[in-house]
Parts: C-alpha cells; structure tokens; sequence
C-alpha cells in the first residue's frame, strides 16, 4: 500500500465522515437539547434525498434542486413534529423509540408507493462534474470535494451558532438542563420546535447532497442511521463539536478499515481466508472502536452533561 | 395474498353446474387451470418481482389467458423475500386453491423454501429466474423446472469471456455472502490468469471509494463483478465518476434492464453476460418486447422473458397432454419436451430440468429511442450444460 493510496483512503474517509457529521449534527442537537431518541431521522435524510431529485428534475436545475429542499425539508420536519413528536417528548424512551421506528416503517412504504422501489436517478450538476486526478488512473470526482467544503462550512455554520449567537447558547443550555431553562421563562417548546426543524434541514440537505453519488431508494436511510447513532454515542450526546469529531474517526476507521484489513489479516492466514476474514471484520471495526471508546469514557469523548 | 376474483367464482360454479347436465368429459374442461405466480412485490427488490409478473402477465393476454386451450387463472402471490411468508401462501394455495402450477420465484432462498411443500404436493415447480445449484444436482427433483439458467453458469459465461479476450489480471469484488462468492468460484472456474485481488464488500455498502482506490492502484487489465440491485447502481455510478471506465467493467447482474434507468449514462459500454438481450433478432423475441414496452412502457429484463417463456412451455406442454392433468408422468414428460419457441433461441432441458443454451456477452447500449439496454455482442458459450448436471439421478417415472 503506497503512500498515494494511503493519503487518497484517507481523503475518502474523511469525505465520508463528513457525510455523517452531517446526518448526525442534527440528531446530536435533537438528542441533546430535546432527550429525544428520533429513529426517523434516517427516512428524513432518505426523504431530503428524494425531494432533491423530485425538484432537480422539475426545475432542471441540480443548484435549484438542492436549495428548494431545504424549505421543503424543514417544512416535512415541522409537518412530522406536529403531527407525531410533539406528543412524545415528555414519553419514557421506548415510548420515542417505537413511535420513531413506527415512522421510519410509514415512510419508507409511502416514499415506495408514491415513488416506485426502483431506484431513482440525480444528476450531477455541470459545474462540478468533473474530477481531479489524485493518482495515476483515479480521478477524485470535483463534487465529492464539494460535498467536503460544504460540510465543513456547515460545521462553522454551527459552532458559529451555537458558540456565538443567543439561540445557540439557548441550545446549549437547554442540552445540559432544559427544565432549568424553562424555569428561566424561555419558551422551550419554541426552542424544541426550532432544533427539531433545523436537525431535520441539515438531515434533508445531506440526503440532497449525498443523492448524485448513492442511489435513491427507499430504506437508504436506514444503515446510514446506525452509523449516525454510533457518531453521536461516541462524541457525546448534544455535542456538536464531538459529533464533528466523531463522525471524522467513524469515517476514517470505516474507509481505512475496509481497505486495510485484509491486507492486514494477509500476516496471519492464507490470502483466501484473509480476504473473507479481512471484509467481516472490517464490518466489525467500528463497532469495537465505539465499544473500546465507551469502555474509557462512557458518556462519549465531549460529554455536555456532567 | 391471493385473491379469487368473485366473477370468476361464479363463472366456475356456472361451468361446473352446466358441466354436470353435459358429459363429464366436458367439465374436466370448464375448469379453469390455477397458476400460482410467486414473485416479490415488496421492499426494495420489488421491481424486479414485477418484472417477472408482467411477463408471465404478457405471455398469457398473448395466448388468450388459455393454456393448451383451457382457461387459466393466475393468483399472484407476494413472497415479500420472506421465506416464512412464501411457504404460508404457497401451502395456501395449494391446499386452498389448488393450483396446478407455481411459476416464478425471483431469490433462491424463497425457491428453496417452497421447493418440498410444491413438490410433496405432487404440484410442479417451473422457476422463471431463482438457478440454484443445489436442485442441479444432487437436489434435482422430477417436479422441478427451470427456465432462466443457473447461477454458477452465468458466472463463469464472464470468466470465459475474460479469458478469451486475453486478460492476464483480472480486479474481483463482490458482496460478501454466499451468492457473493459463489459468483467468484463462477468466475474462476473458466477463468485462467491471475486474480489481482478479492474483494468482498457488505451488503450495506454505499460508498465504494476506498474499492475503487484500489483498483487504480493495482491497474488491473479488467474488473469482475457481480453487485446486485441498489449496489450496483452505486458502484457503476461511482467507477464512471473516479474516471476508471477505461479499465473493462466485466459482471454478472449487475447491469441490466432493471437498474439501467438508474444507472444510465454511467453504465455504457459495460458487459455483462446472460442468456436472453432484449435485441435479440428472432421473430418471437421481437414480438415480445415490442408487445412488452406498449404494454408497460420500460424496458424487458430476463425476469420478464423468462416469465414469458415459462408461460409458452406450459402452453405446449398442457396442449400436448389434451389438457389433462391428471396424469403427472405424461406431463412431466411433455413439458420436459420443450416444444416451443424461446424469445432466446434454441432451447431445450437437461437431464436435470435445468435449460441447455446458448449464453452470450452483453454490452449495455443507449437505443435511439433514449432507452438503455444491454444488446449481444458474442456468444460465449453454445449449448452449455451445468456444472451440476451429471450429479442429478432423477427417478423415471414419478
């Protein structure tokens, strides 16, 4: 394994993590701020995914496409938020965790039967079709990289907000003690309703973005949610700054894991049985990583409540 | 669930009763024949179940809804890629109902779930996709036909063609479960020159940029692959964007008319290797994918012209036995028979039931009409015969 490869694995793994920290900003704040356990905020990146394709294909723009989602998506968010989580947050987590799921279920049936099980297609946009070549005969696709600057814009975005705005300190107060909060005349049911909407945005916007290179198909949400949970249970639940962290490790250690596990297993066993052995436990990889990770500091790397 | 249609009752209790006053040879007739369609019309793999329904669905407007000239009924059954539901609703169907046939089954696991009760049930089972090697061989069973191939045929279909075209290294990735790696041992199996490397990716994967990385490194001289469904779509998108679509993109299912529309651009020029393309020039073939597209309007995959053919075999073979069905040896031995016209050609069955023909190398082409498809360039491999073939001992008579 070449230096090159290694620095372009890299490169991949954080493009992925970026992915996540995306997905999981939101459900990190939604977790944190609220104690709400939101299973269907996978089916809300799944659903961004496919109102960004719906509306790239009607405008027949990728740009329009991408910025009417975010509208409709905090409008879908605050549309689920009335009609079912607004009952649940004063609910015991298995309340939460069954209501959630019962969504994911609804919405992945009603996205197949509005849209079809095949999988739908969005272009990339012109501007960034292109690539960039990072080694001999590999070309790094020009909007992968897009997808890594505008991660790391929002990532500002949000430790802007958060560290230097009064609704952030609102948030961030409201992630260590919202009873306290509200006995301080803020009306945190507005405060619920505002991070709510804005984690299902950031959920719809990374489903729109990631749609030009993943397919677009019901339960595409679904893996991606276990991943996003293991993010935010490594960072620390509410922290955004550890979910951004988080998600870069989960991406690399995925990526890396992948690519080097069974060159690894390659030391101890035969090269057929390194291959199968060297694919199952790059599976596994990130799971003991978060098992090991909890085994040192069980609330996390940046826990918010002490 | 299957459902009776009530008008279709009544037609029957109308016939019988009518048959009663008339010969009874006559009411044998009135009968309509049962079909029992399993296909999966549910989750993500649910485009694929209804391809294989609507050609069976096509197969039987063409022939008037008969088959040898008696009335059939078709009872669509959704196995929902659930073992446990499959055989719930194939025991219903054929206890209930009664059916006389089950066709379809797009998984093997669902094949294999309700291979004994359909078969104990003395019911014979043509399968329209599901190949697997398990019922070649020592598994044949005397109730048990196939029209679409099977698995470890297709396979090594692209291994021969790999080796024919004089690649020395060859890049294999393929999902890491027993299909998986039976594509592998497919491949292989004809397959001369050096592996460069196995990769084995979970069913999950979304992203396959650290794969890919891979391959530029190593600079195979082609890749193999067999990625089905949604995986597919993402690996063909994400070769095509990392610029590696110089380096031949060889594979098994994983192009073809069910992804394409999702694939589009992207998948040009890639191979592929099936038995049946829908350009195929042959009368009947023509026929079936222009009636196909004007009545569903998307392209035809092998579901669908297997499906097809499943519904013209019955045809002939109901016909041959004079609609009688009692007789299980005599139908057996006519359908074994073969004796119609495949949408791909020559065909016939093997001594284990399982099809002999020809199998070609496909390459995915953009048709005028702005449609994607995969269309033949050679044929790889004529009149082949499974693997699996001289390890079945199946019993003469039943």
């Amino acid at each position: 394994m070449s230096t090159t490869l290694l620095l372009v694995q890299g490169l991949n793994g954080l493009q992925f993590g970026i992915l996540l920290f995306l997905v999981a900003a939101g459900l990190t704040l939604v977790f944190g701020v609220m104690d709400f356990i939101n299973l269907a905020h996978g089916v809300q990146y799944m659903v961004g995914a496919y109102m960004g394709a719906t509306l790239a294909a009607l405008t027949g723009s990728f740009w329009w496409g991408l910025l009417l989602t975010l509208p409709a998506t905090l409008a879908f968010g605050l549309l689920l938020e009335f009609l079912v989580f607004r009952h649940l947050y004063e609910r015991d987590h298995l309340s939460q965790v069954l209501a959630t799921f019962g969504v994911i279920l609804f919405l992945n049936q009603g996205v197949k039967a509005v849209f079809g099980t095949a999988p739908m297609q969005m272009p990339l946009p012109e501007l960034l079709s292109g690539g960039v070549r990072v080694m001999d005969g590999l070309l790094y696709p020009t909007y992968r990289i897009a997808i890594l600057v505008a991660g790391l814009a929002i990532a500002g975005l949000l430790w802007f907000l958060v560290e230097r705005t009064r609704v952030g300190m609102l948030v961030r107060a409201g992630a260590s003690n919202a009873p306290m909060v509200s006995a301080l005349g803020v009306d945190i049911r507005r405060l619920f309703m505002l991070v709510f909407g804005f984690g299902a945005m950031l959920a719809g916007f990374a489903g729109a973005m990631a749609a030009p290179i993943l397919s677009v198909e019901p339960n595409m949400g679904d893996n991606l949610l276990i991943l996003a949970f293991v993010v935010i249970v490594i960072g620390g639940i509410g922290s955004v700054r550890g979910a951004f962290i988080a998600a870069l490790l989960v991406g690399l250690v995925e990526t890396l894991g992948r690519s080097l596990m069974p060159d690894l297993m390659r030391l101890f066993l035969d090269p057929s049985a390194a291959r199968q052995a060297g694919a199952a436990m790059a599976s596994m990889l990130i799971y003991v990583v978060m098992a090991s990770i909890l085994a040192f500091r069980p609330a996390g790397l940046f826990p918010v409540r002490r | 669930m299957a459902f009776q249609i009530p008008g279709l009752a009544r037609r029957t209790l109308l016939a019988s009763s009518a048959g009663l006053l008339a010969a009874p040879a006559v009411q044998a007739q009135a009968t309509p024949i049962k079909v029992g369609l399993v296909a999966v019309q549910t989750g993500p793999q649910a485009a694929l179940g209804t391809q294989l329904r609507d050609g069976w669905l096509l197969g039987m407007r063409q022939l008037n809804n008969q088959l040898g000239g008696r009335a059939v009924e078709t009872l669509v059954i959704d196995d929902e890629l659930r073992p446990d539901v499959a055989v719930t609703k194939v025991r219903a169907a054929l206890e209930r109902d009664r059916v006389d046939f089950v066709v379809g089954v797009v998984f093997s696991n669902i094949l294999a779930a309700i291979m004994r009760p359909v078969t104990e049930a003395n019911t014979f089972l043509i399968s329209t996709n599901a190949g697997p090697s398990t019922f070649a061989g020592r598994g044949c069973n005397p109730f048990f036909f196939t029209t679409s191939y099977n698995n470890d045929q297709v396979h090594s279909v692209m291994g021969q063609a790999a080796q024919d075209a004089g690649y020395r290294r060859v890049f294999v990735m393929t999902p890491n479960y027993q299909a998986g790696r039976d594509a592998v041992a497919g491949f292989k199996s004809r397959f001369q020159g050096t592996v460069v490397d196995e990769v084995y990716v979970p069913l999950t994967q979304l992203d396959f940029s650290a794969e890919l990385a891979k391959i530029a490194s190593l600079r195979p001289d082609a890749i193999f692959t067999f990625m089905p469904g949604g995986l597919g779509v993402n690996l063909v998108r994400q070769y095509r964007q990392a610029g590696l679509a110089n380096i031949p993109f060889l594979s098994t299912f994983t192009v073809d008319e069910a992804t394409l529309p999702a694939q589009g651009e992207a998948a040009l020029g890639f191979f592929s290797a099936a038995s049946w393309a829908p350009n195929m020039d042959n009368p009947q073939n023509r026929r079936f994918v222009t009636e196909f597209e004007a009545a569903y309007n998307y392209v035809p995959a092998t579901y669908a012209a297997q499906s097809y053919d499943a519904a013209n075999l019955l045809n002939a073979a109901v016909r041959r036995v004079g609609g009688n069905l009692t007789d299980k040896n005599a139908l057996r031995t006519a359908i074994a028979a073969a004796d119609f016209q495949s949408v791909r050609g020559p065909f016939r069955f093997g001594t284990n039931q399982y099809p002999v023909q020809d199998f070609w190398q496909l390459q995915v082409a953009r048709r005028p009409d702005g449609k994607f498809q995969t269309e033949t360039v050679r044929k790889v491999l004529e009149a082949n015969v499974d693997p699996w073939a001289a390890e079945c001992r199946m019993a003469t008579r039943i």
